[in-house]
Order: structure tokens, then C-alpha cells, then sequence
């Protein structure tokens, strides 16, 4: 008698696990609905909306004043003069210290340096607006796209070590070795077998981070400011896509509100190139 | 005959082996220069407002650039309010997702579905904001603070969080864009650590009839919690200083008069946003720049800690296998 009534409690027990099992994997599935969801919803009315803001005048004319027409030319133009500049000065530095902690790898300097770069890497990117605005705009006076560029580049920096150091230990050390065997001095070593042999990872990681400069906004704000004009002197204030459209978006005009859409899914769109191009990169080698 | 003695040559590129090492040292350096550099000019630029408030600036609630009156304590609330609000979401939802991720998804699904929520981490915040401010905000008063508000607005006690106007903007709206925002960073760390967990642990829970449920809850959890702290402390870090997601949503008033989570509020790096560009230097200039240190401060210590129990884990990890 007892033991069939254990039995039963057994059983019991067994279904109430099994319940709390399927409840468990039912809500997991839910919460990846949930993601997805997001993910579908925001791209899709970034799309609706944009294409219906875009027009062959966003691309070829200047940013208009309220209830005029108008396009984002000069915006689309300052943020690929930034982004650039802020790559050619971002990417080497990232790259060599990258090298560094890979490559000599030794002492305080590199533990401290791949510490604090991770760090930087999720470090909010408003205050380095503030650090280049009293490094740069506050001593001369005058807001300006290369302080714009400036503080750009300190966000590539992080992003760059990173990949860099990571794709270089991939690189099997027997390479290394055999290189090193023949004579070959460390620095070609490192040029010319490492470097290249983890050269599409390195492309990786700069593309991660021209995309994620591409949309970053709150250190342009008191950087490089924005500018109604077209410019390309880089002491003065240059405009640039994601303040224009902070300012657009806030605004209460329709077509500034407009075109903050269409350049929403115009960043939208290269970020999210650029991000499959990076994946593309690696898989092929893979 | 002796021969002629070998004439001893130099290995070729010392000079430029030299030169190379002390470029990629000194690139290194830079980078270490950079966090004391950041630390030092925002403290020297808020000295005046130091020097005026010293610490009682954290607790004071006066915000008013009018009278040259200043105080953080609006910015911190809204802060922390909002990155409670999101870790609140985006905690559970991101363990789901890794559990399922780990756990359920069929192979040829997990790829693409992990792809997509990396993707949804590289969407820039600016598009966050504006989604939220013109497309989910209307959606939110509607079909969420209204009811809410019908449904708790009497209730003593619980229902003065729901005071205010239903408008989509404020404190709750701001906190559920930063949940959906850091929902791919928590999830990816969580689903990374959650995969160093080793099969035969697993194995052994599933050969003694454990349920997914339990291997996860009870082999699988223990065994990673330091890196799924890690990882929620890096999406805390990213929120609370996230800027644009922020700024569009929240309101953008600095007070403290109402708890009620429909109120317009301020966060430390939407009061910058909004405020830096236009202080005119003088102590709004020097208080904002305060706020800034407060704000680099706060998330240095989140990201550290963060970065130490991954480290911890990682350290395990290598000492097991």
C-alpha cells in the first residue's frame, strides 16, 4: 500500500517537474518572440517611414528651414567627413595597440591597457564628447568639425584593440616561429606574417567601428555642433547626420520631422551593411 | 691556414625593430593616457562647482540654471530610476532568450536568430530615441498608461506611480527603450558564458533525469553566475550611460516633486545633452561638467566590476580544461 502510494507521490512530483519544465521553455521562447519582435518592429517603421521621406532632393540639397523644402546633402557630407577622418586617425593607433598587447604581451603596460580599454569600450559616449570639448573647443573658441572627428576617433580606438588583439592570437604560433627560424626580424614578423595572415579581421573590427561612429550622436553634440550650411572647413562647425536629425526629430515641422526619418534610415541602412559586410569578411575566410 | 675570421653582421632591422616596438608601446600608452587624461579635465573643468558644493552636489535637488542654483540629485534619481526600469525588462527577457538560444533553438536557427539580435546591439541609439518618441510613445499612453492608470489611479499607495499625464513620455518610457536597447548585450554575454558551461556537467544532470529547466537552473547557472552578473553589469553600465534613447523620451525637466513614473524627468546625460551647449561656461558649465565626472565615475566602477567576475570566470574556465 505504501509503496504504490509513493509511487504516486513520485509521479506526482514527476508531471509538477515536468510542468514547471514546459512553463520554463514556453516563457523562453516567448522572451525570444519578445526580441525579435523589437528587432522586426523598429526596422520595419524605420523603413515605412524613411522610404516615404526620402527623395532624390535628400541627397542633392541643402538642410532647409522650418516648412521649406529641402534635403540632407550637407549632413550626409559632414558625417562621412568626420567618420573618415576619425577612422585614418582611429584605426592606426587601435591597430598598433592591438599589435602591442598581442604580439609583446608582457608586464603592467598591457594588463593595464586591455583593463582599461574595456572600459573605454562601453564608456558613455557623452562624456567623451565633454573631454574633447574642453581639450579642444574650449581652448580655441570655436566648436569644429575636427574636434568632432577627434572625439569620433576615441570611440574607434576601443572598438579596434579589441578585434586587433583578438584575430592576432588566432594566428597559430608555429607562424610566428617558423618566421622568426629564418631570421626575419620582429617587426616584418609581425607586418608580414601575423598582421596579414589576421588581415580580414582586423577589416572586421574597423568596419565594427565606422559603424558604430556612423550613428553615434552625443559626442558630436558640443563637438562639432551642427551647421544649416554647406561646409567643409573643418575649424568651423560642420553639420552632420545624427544632430540633424536629434534636431529635426525634436522639432514639431512635418518636413523636418520628414527628413529626420529619411536620415534615420539612411544611417540605419549603413550601419546595418557595414555590419553585414564585417560578418561576410570573416565567414569567407572561415 | 687560419681563415679569415667571419665578419660578425648585424641581424638586419634592429633600428626598425626598435622604432616598431616602441610605436606599438607608445600607441598602448596612449590608450592607458587616455582614461587619466578623460578623468583629470572633467575634474578640472567642474572644479569651480566642486569647490562650491564639494559632495553635498550628489544630494542637493535644486536644479536652476535662472538663479545659478545647482544640484545633482534629480539627474541621479532619474538615472538610476530609468536603468532600474530597463535592467527590471531586460534581465529576464535576456535569460530567456540565452536559454533558448543554448538550450531549445533547432542548429540551423541559431546562427540567423543570433545574428538578429546582434544586429538589433548595432542599431545606433539615435534611432531608438526617435522610434520611441514618434512611434512607441503614442502606442504606450494609449494602450498601456491609460489603462494602468484607470486601473491602479485610485489605489492608495501603488497609484501615485501612475499619476501624471499619459503622454508616452517620463520615466517608464525612457527605462522600457533602454531595456530593449541593452536586451542584446545582456543576452549575448549571457549566451556566450552560458555555452562555456562544460557538456559533461550538463550530461551528468540530464543522466540523472533532470529536466532542461533544472540542468539550466540548477548546473548550468551556479556554474557561470559570476559571468551572468558580469553580463548584466555591463548592460547597466551601457544604460546608464546611454544618451540619445534617453533624451528623446524621458521629458527632459529636472524634478523631483512626483514618484509617479509618467513624469518628465531628467537623466545626468540628458541634462548634458540638452543643457551643455548652451551653458555659456561659469559655474552651469562647471556643474554640468560635475555631473559628467559623476556619471564617468559611476559606470567605471559598474564596468570594472563587470570586467572582474568575466575574468573570473575566464580564469576557471582555463583552469579546468
Amino acid at each position: 500500500m505504501s509503496l504504490i502510494l509513493r509511487d504516486d507521490v513520485a509521479a506526482r512530483r514527476f508531471a509538477a517537474r515536468r510542468r514547471i519544465n514546459r512553463l520554463a521553455l514556453t516563457l523562453a521562447l516567448v522572451a525570444m518572440a519578445f526580441g525579435v519582435f523589437w528587432l522586426i518592429w523598429i526596422l520595419w517603421e524605420t523603413l515605412r517611414l524613411g522610404l516615404g521621406g526620402l527623395a532624390l532632393s535628400t541627397l542633392t540639397q541643402m538642410t532647409p528651414p522650418p516648412n521649406e523644402e529641402g534635403g540632407l546633402a550637407n549632413a550626409i557630407f559632414g558625417s562621412f567627413v568626420m567618420v573618415a577622418i576619425a577612422t585614418f586617425i582611429g584605426a592606426p593607433i587601435g591597430v598598433m595597440s592591438g599589435i602591442y598587447l598581442a604580439e609583446y604581451d608582457k608586464g603592467w603596460l598591457a594588463s593595464a591597457t586591455r583593463f582599461v580599454n574595456d572600459i573605454l569600450l562601453s564608456a558613455p559616449s557623452i562624456v567623451i564628447g565633454l573631454f574633447i570639448y574642453t581639450l579642444a573647443v574650449k581652448r580655441f573658441h570655436t566648436f569644429s568639425a575636427i574636434a568632432g572627428a577627434l572625439a569620433l576617433a576615441l570611440l574607434v580606438i576601443p572598438v579596434v584593440i579589441r578585434t586587433t588583439e583578438d584575430m592576432l592570437r588566432l594566428i597559430p604560433a608555429g607562424q610566428r616561429e617558423a618566421a622568426y627560424a629564418l631570421g626575419t626580424p620582429k617587426w616584418k614578423v609581425i607586418l608580414q606574417i601575423t598582421l596579414r595572415a589576421a588581415r580580414a579581421g582586423v577589416i572586421t573590427g574597423i568596419l565594427l567601428a565606422v559603424a558604430r561612429i556612423a550613428g553615434e550622436t552625443a559626442p558630436l553634440l558640443f563637438t562639432a555642433l551642427n551647421n544649416q550650411f554647406w561646409s567643409a572647413d573643418l575649424g568651423a562647425p560642420m553639420a552632420n547626420l545624427p544632430v540633424t536629425i536629434f534636431k529635426f526629430a525634436m522639432s514639431p515641422y512635418e518636413n523636418w520631422q520628414q527628413l529626420a526619418w529619411a536620415g534615420v534610415f539612411l544611417i540605419t541602412l549603413a550601419v546595418l551593411l557595414l555590419n553585414i559586410a564585417a560578418r561576410w569578411i570573416t565567414r569567407e575566410k572561415r | 691556414m687560419a681563415l679569415p675570421p667571419t665578419p660578425v653582421r648585424q641581424a638586419p632591422g634592429v633600428w626598425a625593430d626598435r622604432v616598431f616596438g616602441w610605436l606599438a608601446r607608445g600607441a598602448a600608452g596612449l590608450t592607458l593616457l587616455l582614461l587619466a587624461g578623460i578623468l583629470l579635465t572633467l575634474l578640472i573643468g567642474a572644479w569651480p562647482a566642486i569647490e562650491k558644493y564639494g559632495l553635498g552636489f550628489l544630494t542637493r535637488a535644486l536644479w536652476d540654471p535662472g538663479q545659478n542654483e545647482f544640484g545633482a540629485l534629480a539627474m541621479i534619481y532619474g538615472t538610476l530610476a530609468t536603468s532600474l526600469i530597463a535592467l527590471v525588462i531586460a534581465v529576464p527577457v535576456s535569460f530567456g532568450i540565452a536559454l533558448f538560444l543554448t538550450e531549445l533553438s533547432p542548429v540551423w536557427l541559431k546562427r540567423p536568430l543570433g545574428t538578429a539580435i546582434e544586429l538589433l546591439a548595432a542599431v545606433p541609439s539615435i534611432v531608438y530615441g526617435m522610434w520611441g518618441l514618434l512611434v512607441f510613445g503614442p502606442i504606450l499612453a494609449i494602450y498601456v498608461q491609460q489603462p494602468l492608470q484607470n486601473l491602479f489611479g485610485a489605489t492608495p499607495g501603488l497609484g501615485v506611480l501612475f499619476t501624471g499625464p499619459p503622454v508616452g513620455i517620463g520615466i517608464l518610457s525612457a527605462g522600457i527603450i533602454l531595456a530593449i536597447m541593452i536586451i542584446p548585450f545582456i543576452s549575448a554575454v549571457m549566451r556566450d558564458v552560458f555555452e562555456v558551461t562544460p557538456a559533461l556537467l550538463k550530461e551528468s544532470a540530464y543522466g540523472l533525469g533532470s529536466t532542461t529547466w533544472e540542468v539550466v537552473w540548477k548546473v548550468v547557472l551556479p556554474y557561470t553566475k559570476a559571468g551572468v552578473i558580469g553580463g548584466v553589469m555591463l548592460g547597466l553600465g551601457r544604460a546608464l550611460g546611454e544618451t540619445m534613447a534617453v533624451t528623446f523620451v524621458i521629458g527632459n525637466m529636472s524634478q523631483l516633486d512626483s514618484p509617479s513614473l509618467f513624469q518628465a524627468a531628467n537623466s545626468i546625460t540628458s541634462a548634458l545633452a540638452n543643457e551643455f551647449a548652451e551653458s555659456g561656461g561659469g559655474l552651469h558649465e562647471a556643474s554640468l561638467l560635475y555631473l559628467g565626472l559623476v556619471l564617468f565615475f559611476i559606470t567605471f566602477v559598474v564596468l570594472a566590476f563587470s570586467k572582474w567576475l568575466l575574468m573570473r570566470l575566464q580564469r576557471r574556465e582555463g583552469g579546468r580544461t
